[in-house]
């Protein structure tokens, strides 16, 4: 399958500056990541999403505040967009007493209930069937909720993804399965992997609505998520949306993993050219937006994280004594 | 009090939980059909609607992990695996998932579900219809493992684990889905973590968990009928064990007999041997004997069948061992 291209249309300078905001923040949070993890001062395995801000923005533009989204090892980028807060996510980055899992989690299990971002973790696929849960949960208690299953293209390769579309499907529940395609798995390309490259297919298996879009293209991602969202709310079921990208950096860690694939080097060159933010700043610029302002929202971005790494270094450790709560709930009411 | 099976205890339990809790919904392979639930499910569905009585694709994986996220969004759901070997399929969403999720996000995510697995052995159906395999979960931190052996306790244990708010594996046999008692109609809790005095006797200890507990009560007829005074322990619980009770009731008799029907290598039965031995050494007076499946898969041939599986014979001689 050859990648996908839209014609980028523009949308409304405030909702395009949104747009750019919430994907430069996860790209500025995620490059002083990996510059913390050179340095060592951040020692927990970090899986950068440079270059794939789009997905998470877009998709979480189009979400209610009560909706759920669902992730894995890669997810910096769906906590923040959906709302999660910065400083608890980079203190956990540090393994702090203040981080969003109070140092229980690190940079693979970040959570933030209140603005439904309930849990993402590393095992692949893991959280897809959950997100399906979250969605049947939604539908038997007649919310009106949403629920957002991130994950990648190696999560595919697992009997999660296909047993899951076929419940969600079955059950017509409202799901939006989100397949960021950066073309690698770790180490292995998406040929190395299958016969074909056809993800989106699995959709008209299952029975269900599948698209295939341009995943470095946040106008496109959004609309796509938001017809995706209708379809969920109005009990027409689940959707998959294959959003095509690719992944800057390895598969964890800030390196580029040049080494992988056929040629990383000309790819990576080729999708530097779709930096979805470069992207998302032309149409900006085009639309009448002043280089100034530009400039000071980019600030702006580099100070929010900067202040957010402070707050991480001046925090805490966790105490020992905290080692052994939490194994168990306690009872709450029946 | 109604004079109830086994499996019309079950069935009781999950009817009045749904009807008192809207939360709670039914999900699993064969939830509307005997093949698969014996009574203990039966017109679940006529009753509550099949919205809350899920009879689900054989998807063990996302039938558990779709359970698992509708506990962590609010609901009680009890998911059904009516043989525990096929429940290895969700071992991802049970033991990376359900067990973890409480303590990695520090209590600010819980996971109140049900996982009811069925231990279906005999009848020559093999290796893979037959694997008790408590002591693997009750391994992992965060899991809490049930057994009941009685039809009080199946209603009262299932009912105590869908209210208890963290993942409960609650395991029954089929082969004391036939065994009758006394049950009260009333919603009634057994506590996780309490294992029931079922005989008083100061000569030894038995302990027993499920299937084996009803085995144990035929051995202590035979013992008693020889002079033997037992005590006897349905240890109900697995994870938490109550160790309060069994340190106790050994430091009175001296003597202790472990009854489990499932492997004894990494077992419960080791377990407990293991924490006795390191908690009330000075109080034993003979070795600790475990009376646990052979380390062998289950063969399916009658024949092979009855010399792989422990019963109440086992158990008189092992007593009568720990005794010599």
């Amino acid at each position: 399958m050859t990648v996908q291209k839209t014609r980028v249309v523009s949308l409304p300078n405030e909702q395009m500056l949104s747009f750019f905001r919430g994907m430069l923040r996860i790209r500025r949070a995620e490059e002083r990541i990996g510059e913390l993890v050179q340095s060592r001062e951040v020692r927990t395995p970090c899986h950068l999403s440079i270059g794939q801000e789009a997905i998470p923005v877009g998709i979480c533009a189009a979400l209610k505040p009560a909706d759920t989204v669902w992730g894995g090892h890669r997810s910096h980028g769906h906590y923040l967009a959906k709302g999660g807060d910065l400083n608890a996510m980079m203190a956990e980055v540090f393994g702090k007493a203040t981080g969003c899992a109070r140092g229980r989690g690190g940079s693979m299990h970040l959570v933030a209930p209140a603005q439904g971002v309930f849990g993402t973790v590393p095992l692949v696929a893991a959280t897809i069937p959950l997100a399906v849960g979250a969605g049947l949960s939604a539908k038997l208690q007649g919310t009106g909720q949403v629920a957002v299953a991130f994950f990648g293209d190696g999560a595919t390769d697992e009997g999660h993804f296909h047993e899951s579309l076929n419940l969600a499907a079955l059950y017509r529940l409202p799901v939006l399965f989100v397949c960021e395609n950066n073309l690698y798995s770790t180490h292995l390309t998406l040929k190395e992997r299958r016969v074909k490259d056809n993800i989106v297919e699995s959709a008209t298996l299952h029975g269900m609505a599948g698209v295939v879009l341009d995943g470095n293209d946040v106008v496109a991602v959004y609309q796509a998520a938001q017809q995706a969202v209708h379809r969920a709310e109005t009990g027409e079921g689940p959707t998959l949306l294959e959003c095509r990208t690719y992944r800057w950096r390895g598969h964890v860690g800030p390196a580029a993993d040049l080494e992988v694939g056929e040629d990383r080097r000309r790819e990576l060159d080729e999708w530097r050219r779709r930096d979805p933010i470069e992207q998302c700043r032309d149409l900006l610029s085009a639309g009448g937006l002043s280089a100034a302002r530009l400039a000071e929202v980019s600030a702006e971005a580099t100070e929010e994280i900067e202040a957010a790494v402070r707050f991480a270094r001046q925090s805490p450790d966790p105490d020992e004594s905290q080692l052994l709560h939490h194994v168990y709930a306690a009872r709450s009411g029946c | 009090m109604a004079r109830l099976t086994y499996a019309q205890a079950i069935r009781e339990a999950h009817a009045q939980l749904l009807a008192e809790d809207p939360r709670v919904f039914l999900i699993g392979q064969g939830v509307r059909n005997p093949w698969y639930a014996g009574t203990s499910l039966q017109d679940l569905d006529k009753e509550f609607g099949r919205e809350r009585i899920i009879d689900s694709p054989v998807s063990e994986n996302a039938s558990t992990g779709a359970a698992i996220g509708a506990a962590i969004t609010g609901m009680r759901p009890i998911v059904f695996h009516p043989r525990m070997d096929f429940m290895l399929l969700a071992a991802d969403p049970i033991i990376n998932q359900a067990a973890n999720w409480s303590y990695l996000f520090a209590g600010q995510v819980s996971v109140p579900v049900v996982i009811r697995a069925v231990i279906n052995r005999g009848g020559e159906q093999g290796a893979q219809h037959s694997q008790a395999m408590h002591a693997l979960f009750a391994h992992v931190p965060g899991l809490k493992v049930v057994m009941p052996s009685t039809p009080h306790d199946a209603k009262g244990l299932l009912i105590a684990a869908v209210r208890d708010g963290n993942p409960v594996l609650y395991i029954d046999d089929r082969w004391l889905y036939e065994l009758d008692g006394e049950v009260p109609e009333a919603l009634y809790e057994v506590p996780i973590g309490s294992a029931a005095v079922r005989r008083s006797g100061k000569d030894v200890t038995v302990v027993a968990t499920s299937y084996m507990a009803a085995e144990a009560t035929k051995a202590v007829e035979t013992l008693t009928q020889r002079g033997i005074d037992v005590e006897l322990i349905d240890l109900r619980s697995v994870k938490p064990w109550d160790r309060n009770l069994v340190y106790s009731s050994v430091g009175k008799t001296g003597r202790l007999v472990i009854a489990d029907a499932a492997w004894m290598s990494g077992g419960i039965a080791a377990e407990i041997a293991a924490s006795v031995v390191g908690e009330i050494f000075h109080a034993l007076k003979a070795p600790i004997a475990r009376v646990c499946l052979p380390d062998a898969p289950a063969p399916t041939s009658v024949v092979l069948e009855q010399a792989y599986y422990v019963g109440a014979e086992d158990i008189v001689a092992s007593v009568e061992k720990v005794l010599v």
